[in-house]
């Protein structure tokens, strides 16, 4: 239904505002500041409607809708927070809270850990009033490294298993049975290794409360110090994806993707996600060296003695063969500034062109 | 990539040629899945059947090195069943109705006497490709290492200008690249044909331009490339600096590109481990890592993004850009003083008309894609739009060439060569780096099981693997993996060195070695203790 081109409107908590066919009520209350609480959405897979946290009033509508399935629809009259409306949230929270055994998981479980933890504050839900039988049997025996599976913190808001068929496009993780007995699992009900599941990790990035985390970072959990993150891009493939480094004084404790990421919007492939601390690793050379003249092994030496060290070399065979039989190979790996300094090295330095890169192998 | 990331999940049909995109760009793949998803069709031609086959909607298992034959069947069907796009063709091309004619005599026919593909599914594949409105290539190595790898990608530009699919969205001929900044070692001048931003060497206006900046007139002639500065260790080239690669593993040919690191006066390794390479230096110098340097790196759209340093390097290490530009000063030479990975890289921008409007801050949040010739450009996610840089988009008539080696009765079967997702290159990274080793911890080599019958091998066993070049021990792994006929395994383990094998010919233009078709002979061997009699630290022997 086009309007002439006038822009579409409805009207949200009493504000008359503009938006584009196709966004959901959600959204536009997004786009407007509303901050409408959520558990089972995540921006980037297909509305779920599976929470009933973000319902909001809509007129004409007998019940509270779901506005993260709702498609905006000009006219309509929203309002999002509503006495009864919280009312009703709140409720929501403290039956999930009952279904939990640890609602307070580190942060260090993944992007959005703290979902349920922050919600249940919000909503003062922590009453106990609704206590009683428990679901979701956790796996403890899958040995796997990266991806914990702690279920009995499940709330059964399928972001694992959405984002693992709609984003990864895997379709590694399912869901056993229906209602209380609902059950994230894989074909079989196996270890993940066994299954379709090639360890990117968004299924630990999305979970809201923890149920799934990064083991790797959790490992690191003692290590003291604040997390503090630094955005940068992945040292493997030439996709570029952005991640952020989250590190606890001058160590590397985990990986988080970035949501905002231009090249990935979140996405993270098992290297990416977990492949990071070779960085720490007690191979890392951490000095120079150089070949002893008189055993012929390589030693540690100082900057000054290896610089001229290998400077003497150097000058030697421009003497002996000339500047043409020096040459120059720049990594594929290591930055611009690498690359563009070896090029400058060989041209400024030696006048000719024997500079290339390992692209041919 | 002609096209960027976000234009992979907007084709009609996809079509992707040797590159297994799942294990090797994982998150680039999600969006082609996401394609499928929403609807798009899928042609798939790989030797192996690779996670992308699995998914696709025809498959072509084309024989290792085959490709040119298959890609002209296409455009032969393409042609003759005029699903051209005939103004694309006249505005923008040349030579396009003598390709035509050309390939008028290559039907599906004559290129599945090549490729050993069903003539069939060769039709199919074209008619999908050629009938889309918004039909996308991707490509990795396993079309450009062979002899015939310009040709490969040639053949591949002929198709989608045949079809018009360039310029637009969703369309394209994509390369993705396989290493985080290999775009951007190109980018900033690592080449012995381009200064930075592609000026080649040989004008004479480019060595005025970087006299002027350098102080130093660069000789007008081509460098040589890595490939012939190997050959030629010992005989004229005398000393080599090699940053950040483990040429002796990843090269082809592992015992000549090992004699002629030794026949070196000296080589420089800067590195951040101590690598099978940096072992045979005369000087290693301890470089940062990522995560511990600040730099700029260029990803295989284009995108221009910042590296920011997390954590302080262990001891004395430094980042690379220092290490070398400390050198040019110890050399006596000037104009070496840099302060910053910022200064370098702004000196970057000013000489490269790719980045001239770029520089350090403003590439902050990473929204550029070169070419940003001005200040007030705002990137080029899409190439070709309006127009192709050298004028119009020639057609080139090729011909099928053999592989320089090819299959006899003493090495009957072919080697292929490729990457695993979990582990990456050499794992001097992944290796280190807990779990991945979970996930995979020994290299197998794919055999197909009715070529286990025949050959008398073992699943789980072991099998030597054997040319002139050399041999190699591995596990075998049966699998449909691979086709008849043809076995697969990763560089990726130090205990089967594959590129011991490799070598057989490089493309004569671009001097890439063919690392992907390699006829070898395999045969039973028995189990591990066997390796400690071939030499105790490779595990191979020369034989």
């Amino acid at each position: 239904m086009r309007h002439n081109g006038a822009a579409l409107t409805l009207t949200l908590d009493g504000e008359k505002v503009a938006f584009t066919r196709g966004e959901t009520l959600y959204e536009v209350a997004e786009r407007h500041g509303r901050d409408i609480p959520t558990l089972c959405y995540d921006p980037r897979l297909e509305p779920f409607g599976g929470c009933r946290l973000c319902v909001v009033e809509l007129e004409g509508a007998r019940n509270p809708v779901a506005s993260c399935t709702m498609q905006a629809d000009p006219g309509m009259v929203v309002r999002t927070r509503t006495a009864s409306i919280e009312v009703q949230r709140r409720i929501l929270m403290e039956m999930v809270a009952s279904e939990n055994r640890d609602a307070d998981v580190d942060p260090m479980h993944g992007y959005a850990s703290q979902e349920m933890a922050e919600l249940l504050d919000r909503y003062d839900a922590r009453t106990g009033r609704f206590a009683g039988a428990t679901s979701g049997t956790s796996r403890p025996d899958d040995d796997n490294p990266f991806i914990k599976r702690d279920y009995e913190n499940c709330i059964s808001c399928y972001r694992c298993v959405r984002v693992c068929a709609e984003q990864e496009g895997d379709y590694a993780i399912s869901v056993m049975n229906r209602g209380f007995h609902t059950q994230i699992t894989t074909e079989f009900g196996g270890h993940l290794k066994d299954s379709a599941c090639t360890f990117c990790g968004q299924c630990i990035q999305t979970c809201p409360t923890g149920a799934l985390g990064d083991l790797k970072a959790l490992a690191n959990r003692d290590v003291p110090g604040e997390t503090e993150t630094t955005r940068t891009v992945c040292p493997y493939c030439g996709v570029g994806c952005s991640v952020d480094v989250m590190t606890r004084g001058e160590k590397i404790v985990g990986v988080l993707p970035a949501m905002d990421g231009p090249a990935n919007e979140g996405a993270l492939c098992v290297k990416g996600q977990f492949a990071f601390d070779f960085v720490h690793h007690p191979d890392r050379l951490a000095t120079p060296f150089v070949r002893d003249d008189e055993t012929g092994e390589l030693r540690p030496a100082s900057w000054d003695e290896a610089l001229d060290f290998a400077a003497d070399k150097l000058r030697k065979v421009v003497r002996d063969h000339g500047r043409r039989a020096v040459y120059g190979i720049a990594s594929g790996r290591a930055p611009h500034e690498a690359a563009y300094m070896m090029q400058r090295f060989i041209r400024a330095g030696l006048g000719t062109n024997h500079i290339d890169n390992c692209s041919r192998a | 990539m002609s096209n960027p990331l976000a234009d992979m999940d907007k084709p009609d049909v996809i079509f992707c040629i040797g590159t297994n995109m799942t294990e090797c760009h994982p998150v680039a793949a999600t969006r082609l899945k996401r394609a499928l998803a929403r609807g798009a069709k899928m042609i798939v031609a790989d030797p192996r059947r690779i996670g992308l086959a699995e998914i696709a909607d025809v498959h072509l298992p084309i024989r290792v090195g085959s490709d040119v034959s298959l890609l002209l069947a296409m455009a032969h069907v393409i042609a003759r069943e005029g699903l051209m796009d005939q103004a694309f063709i006249d505005e923008r091309t040349a030579h396009g109705e003598d390709f035509m004619q050309h390939v008028a005599q290559y039907t599906p026919e004559w290129a599945s006497g090549i490729s050993e593909c069903d003539p069939e599914d060769i039709e199919k594949a074209a008619l999908l490709y050629g009938g889309a409105d918004r039909g996308a290539i991707y490509y990795t190595v396993g079309v450009t290492e062979h002899i015939c790898g310009v040709d490969n990608v040639q053949s591949l530009c002929n198709l989608a200008l045949m079809t018009g699919n360039l310029g637009r969205e969703g369309t394209g001929v994509n390369p993705m690249r396989g290493q985080n900044n290999i775009q951007g070692a190109g980018d900033a001048g690592a080449l012995p044909n381009n200064y930075p931003g592609f000026q080649t060497v040989t004008d004479p206006a480019h060595q005025a331009k970087f006299h002027r900046a350098y102080g130093r007139k660069v000789d007008l002639e081509t460098g040589m490339t890595k490939v012939t500065a190997l050959d030629l260790c010992g005989d004229g080239i005398h000393a080599m600096i090699i940053d950040g690669e483990n040429t002796l593993v990843t090269d082809p040919d592992r015992h000549h590109c090992e004699h002629a690191l030794k026949s070196l006066d000296c080589l420089v390794v800067i590195d951040i481990f101590m690598t099978e390479t940096a072992k045979v230096a005369d000087v290693v110098f301890p470089a940062t890592a990522w995560a511990e340097t600040d730099g700029v790196c260029t990803n295989t759209e284009r995108r221009v993004q910042r590296l920011r340093a997390a954590v302080p390097p262990p001891g004395e290490a430094k980042p690379d850009w220092w290490i070398l530009s400390q050198l040019a000063r110890r050399m006596g030479w000037q104009g070496f003083d840099f302060g910053s990975a910022k200064e370098v890289f702004n000196e970057l921008c000013a000489l490269s008309p790719l980045y001239n409007g770029l520089d350090w801050d403003r590439i902050d949040r990473g929204e550029y894609q070169w070419p940003v010739p001005a200040r007030d450009h705002p990137g080029t996610p899409r190439l070709h739009e309006e127009r192709f840089e050298n004028g119009r988009g020639i057609f080139k008539m090729l011909e099928y060439r053999d592989p320089e080696e090819t299959l006899s009765d003493e090495y009957p079967m072919w080697l292929t060569t490729g990457r695993r997702l979990p582990q990456y290159h050499t794992r001097t990274q992944t290796g280190r780096s807990d779990g991945i080793d979970y996930l995979l911890s020994e290299e197998t080599l794919e055999v197909h099981p009715d070529d286990i019958v025949r050959l008398g091998l073992e699943d789980g066993g072991y099998a030597e693997l054997s040319n002139p070049r050399g041999c190699v021990y591995v596990k075998v792994h049966g699998t449909t993996k691979s086709p008849k006929g043809t076995v697969f395994a990763s560089f990726a383990f130090e205990d089967v060195p594959v590129n011991v094998l490799t070598g057989g010919g490089y493309d004569p233009v671009t001097q890439t070695a063919a690392l992907k078709a390699c006829p070898v002979a395999l045969k039973p061997v028995g189990p591990p203790p066997a390796l400690s009699q071939t030499g105790p630290e490779t595990g191979f022997a020369a034989l």
